[in-house]
């Protein structure tokens, strides 16, 4: 559906040479798909999507959409953003404000060519703002709206020109928290029922994970990593992906070997030697990062309790923060301290002995030499 | 000030301190007060009971009247005057804005060559005083001694009058020309206020480039349009310079040079020019109602937005080429054709037209002359005191109103802010008139000094500080102060160390421009000036008048050169010590 290849684009800057933004970026988003932007600001991933919209000119790649060829630098083609029929709700979401709600969802169909009569017009726009429970606000000025509705109106404006691919640049940021989680499940509830293709940009992880059949991580105009979103939280293949989406320990170690019993690879730490999972090729001696997340850190008070020995030792609690639904300790295990995220049912005191289990599934081993080039 | 902030800063403990330490406060907010409204309301008070006075002769004296309404109401020539007036404005400030509202979009929204330099380029013509502007424009199109005309006419052999500056067009063109920049500014900040993603979404709804233009760029920008139209208007319905030297020669007759004709004709009628300046100060207060009522309503087109704007430009291809050779059209007969034509003159012996013979006649005698020059030397001495004397006064009466207005919560004190804004909606010549009367019929010596000038300048300068001045006061959040306080700082110190290094980039941008206007002023001068006290602007108007253009010339060029040299020196200064442009 949307195949968007070796993308590079450039700012040019008041002094010194250009800016590079995205480089390389290379990916595929099959048709019905809600495709994730994901990484920190100035990460190039608005600048993908501003590329993709046609408000921007990369300066090399390429560009395909459902056969279409809309940017091409070899080819030399450059459909202008007006002609490529894609609809896009912006981050500051471009409501204009001298119009009314309905005037301003007519606007696409009204500036069309090939025109539509004002009463098909007018069937169109309400069955849209219906879509996004905004049919009674028709003829309100658009300035009367709150935030979350506005944000609605947006997003009827760019679903009824019927856009082959819906582009969507952080459209919760300016929601506040409780209306931005009702709009997640509104947003995916939409994109699922209308099937539409979507390549949505976003800082926030949460988002991402919630909304996305598939993601993809960049980080300084790169990609680092594509996949769904479980594989994504679970499976980070460099240390910038793994600490970008959610919390996690990183302890550093070398690689002893590979352990055939347990069909693993056996990494020594400072909080004793792990059995680890990998998606890299280890080699003995080879210096690595193990990753797990706190609340795959299993703590119990005995050690009997675990059903598993694998990836089990003890420590002491050194802090516990309670947060109600669920309580953060910080372990001591021999130099190291490991965050966990444990059931606000377990009580020991700070200063006791614990015992910890790590699930080997659950420790990724990232090669060093990977966190170096997702770094760089 | 600082006596001021000093009780203020613990208002609930004023309760339990004696009366006496509160008194200094109210001693400077009182005696602040009272010079503001003397400034602002007292003369206006006076201008309207001179337009219901007769003349005071040593025969008769005054006594209450009419006449004066009378006689400015019942000849045809007043529906003429006012037609003229309206033309004129209106006219003057359609150019003007079409001009400023094009360069400004392409400065703001294009992708034109060069665009650094034509922003600085743009703003060069407000340091020029708009008598120089005039002559320069004279000697460029006048009928018999234009260069213009007279290359056309060489070009073609015939002796027909291309372009003549002295006719309603040639008024409506260089005040245009000159008022452009005013509009290049305003309109700037418009465009630069709107997001640039309420055009790209129509875009992406597939809109052409002229609907987009057409349906959202304009339609957005209306208010800011409307807003510039009425301020322009009243710019211009108030200009002196351009009326008194290109419509007075032909008997184009506006409001302004019938108030200074009125009291310039022997014997001069000062209640009848009260009372056209009555007429004048009212379609201008009419012009600022409308126009604050225009931005008031402003909230009405402002959305939910992001973060700040990134600033995006339009690809124009092809047609760069066209927006660069307009913005070069522009800089020739706004900058560079006017320069050129002052500098040439400024180089003859006698004033003759640019051919190979005069080149031979190239000297620097003029400069010699305007140096020894019995007044300049006085002029320039008066209009370096009252330039700094002024800006510096205004800058420091207006920053404590603006701290009663904004740090205190004295009931009523919305009334002296709307107080010390007075002053904007009296023109210049009102204004001279208006206490030219005031001194003249209260006495106190001030008549015929050069401290009648300064009270005009800090009077009719008074509502930029106020500007400029609430600008960075209402920037500086409040909790700076308190948190010095909080950090053990003595009110002294902390507004010492935290105040007014913050507030210095306004103040110090107001105080420049105060400057640059006062030397430029010659509206109020005019009616003001006596021998010994004249400024620049009055020593051009007086060569001007006695048909010394090549020492004008002169004169002329060295005023420019100066004060582009002053607005250089002041932003070096200012970048040097991190002053950023308020």
């Amino acid at each position: 559906m949307l195949t968007v290849r070796g993308l590079n684009t450039e700012y040019p800057s008041q002094k010194g040479p250009a800016v590079k933004a995205a480089q390389d970026v290379t990916f595929e988003v099959p048709a019905g798909k809600f495709f994730t932007l994901l990484g920190p600001s100035g990460c190039g991933k608005t600048t993908t999507l501003r590329s993709i919209a046609g408000l921007e000119r990369p300066v090399s790649g390429e560009i395909v959409v459902n056969g279409r060829v809309v940017f091409s630098s070899e080819r030399k083609i450059f459909i202008p953003p007006n002609q490529r029929n894609f609809g896009m709700v912006f981050q500051s979401y471009a409501i204009w404000p001298h119009m009314t709600v309905f005037a301003n969802a007519a606007f696409p169909l009204e500036v069309r060519k090939n025109k539509m009569s004002k009463s098909e017009i007018r069937e169109k726009v309400m069955r849209v703002l219906s879509a996004v429970a905004l049919e009674q606000y028709a003829d309100r000025e658009a300035t009367k709206l709150s935030g979350g509705q506005q944000q609605r109106l947006a997003l009827a404006r760019a679903l009824v020109m019927e856009p082959e691919l819906l582009l969507l640049d952080e459209p919760l940021s300016n929601l506040d928290a409780k209306l931005r989680d009702r709009m997640r499940f509104e947003l995916k509830r939409i994109q699922r029922e209308l099937g539409i293709t979507t390549i949505y940009v976003t800082h926030d992880q949460g988002e991402a994970l919630a909304l996305s059949h598939e993601i993809a991580v960049m980080n300084e105009g790169r990609i680092v990593q594509v996949g769904p979103p479980r594989t994504i939280y679970e499976h980070p293949r460099t240390k910038f992906v793994a600490e970008f989406i959610g919390t996690t320990n990183f302890i550093d170690g070398v690689v002893l070997g590979f352990d055939e019993p347990a069909g693993r690879w056996k990494v020594r730490t400072p909080a004793g030697d792990l059995l680890v999972s990998t998606d890299s090729a280890l080699t003995p001696n080879m210096r690595v990062t193990v990753s797990i997340r706190p609340e795959d850190v299993e703590l119990s008070d005995d050690a009997t309790t675990s059903g598993s020995t694998e990836n089990v030792t003890s420590g002491l609690v050194d802090q516990k923060v309670f947060l109600g639904d669920f309580v953060d300790f910080q372990v001591q295990i021999g130099d190291f301290m490991l965050l966990s995220r444990a059931h606000p049912s377990l009580r020991t005191p700070i200063g006791e002995t614990i015992h910890v289990r790590m699930n080997p599934d659950k420790c990724v081993a990232i090669p060093e030499d990977s966190s170096a080039r997702a770094a760089a | 000030m600082q006596v001021v902030g000093q009780a203020s800063e613990a208002p609930d403990l004023k309760d339990h301190q004696p009366a006496v330490k509160t008194d200094p406060q109210w001693f400077i907010m009182g005696g602040v007060v009272s010079i503001v409204g003397w400034l602002a309301l007292v003369p206006l008070g006076f201008l309207v009971w001179q337009s219901f006075r007769t003349p005071d002769t040593a025969r008769k004296p005054a006594v209450w009247t009419l006449q004066n309404y009378w006689e400015a109401y019942s000849s045809s020539e007043t529906l003429v005057l006012f037609m003229n007036s309206v033309q004129f404005a209106a006219g003057t400030a359609v150019l003007a804005l079409v001009i400023g509202t094009a360069l400004a979009w392409m400065t703001e929204r294009t992708n034109t060559p060069l665009k650094p330099l034509f922003y600085a380029l743009s703003i060069i013509p407000l340091i020029i005083p708009g008598i120089l502007f005039v002559v320069s424009w004279i000697m460029l199109a006048s009928p018999k001694i234009g260069i213009i005309n007279l290359v056309l006419q060489g070009l073609f052999g015939t002796d027909t009058v291309y372009v003549d500056i002295y006719s309603m067009a040639g008024m409506i063109w260089v005040d245009g020309l000159h008022y452009a920049p005013i509009a290049f500014l305003l309109m700037t900040a418009a465009f630069r206020a709107m997001d640039p993603s309420l055009e790209e979404s129509a875009m992406m709804s597939g809109a052409s480039m002229f609907k987009i233009f057409w349906n959202i760029t304009l339609k957005l920008a209306w208010p800011a349009v409307a807003a510039s139209f009425l301020i322009l208007f009243v710019r211009s319905i108030e200009s002196f310079e351009v009326p008194a030297l290109l419509g007075l020669p032909v008997g184009i007759q506006v409001f302004t040079s019938s108030i200074y004709d009125a009291i310039h004709s022997y014997p001069s009628n000062i209640g009848l020019a009260a009372a056209y300046a009555i007429t004048l100060l009212i379609i201008t207060m009419g012009g600022i109602y409308m126009q604050s009522r225009l931005t008031g309503q402003g909230g009405k087109y402002s959305t939910v937005t992001g973060k700040g704007f990134r600033p995006r430009t339009i690809d124009l291809g092809r047609w760069k080429y066209l927006t660069l050779g307009i913005f070069i059209v522009y800089a020739l007969f706004v900058v560079v054709l006017p320069f050129l034509v002052l500098l040439w003159s400024s180089l003859q012996k006698f004033y003759s037209v640019p051919s190979m013979e005069a080149l031979k006649n190239v000297s620097l005698n003029a400069y010699s002359t305007v140096i020894n020059y019995p007044s300049v030397g006085t002029a320039v001495w008066n209009s370096f005191l009252l330039s700094i004397g002024s800006a510096t006064t205004v800058m420091f009466l207006t920053a404590i109103v603006c701290w009663i207005v904004l740090r205190t919560k004295i009931p009523g004190r919305w009334i002296l802010d709307n107080v010390a804004s007075v002053p904007l909606v009296l023109p210049g010549l009102v204004m001279g008139l208006a206490i030219m009367v005031c001194y003249l019929t209260i006495g106190g010596g001030v008549y015929g000094t050069i401290w009648i000038m300064f009270i005009a300048y800090v009077t009719r300068f008074m509502p930029y500080g106020m500007r400029y001045n609430t600008t960075s006061m209402i920037q500086l959040h409040k909790e700076l102060e308190e948190s010095a306080a909080m950090s053990g700082a003595s009110w002294f110190t902390s507004f010492r160390r935290v105040v007014l290094p913050l507030l210095k980039p306004g103040l110090l941008a107001g105080w420049i421009y105060i400057v640059i206007v006062s030397v430029r002023e010659l509206s109020s001068s005019i009616l003001l000036y006596s021998p010994g006290t004249e400024v620049v602007s009055i020593v051009i108007w007086e060569m001007w008048q006695n048909g010394q253009y090549v020492e004008l010339s002169a004169f002329g060029v060295m005023l420019i050169a100066t004060l582009f040299i002053f607005v250089m020196m002041a932003q070096w200064i200012g970048k040097r010590f991190g002053v950023k442009e308020a």
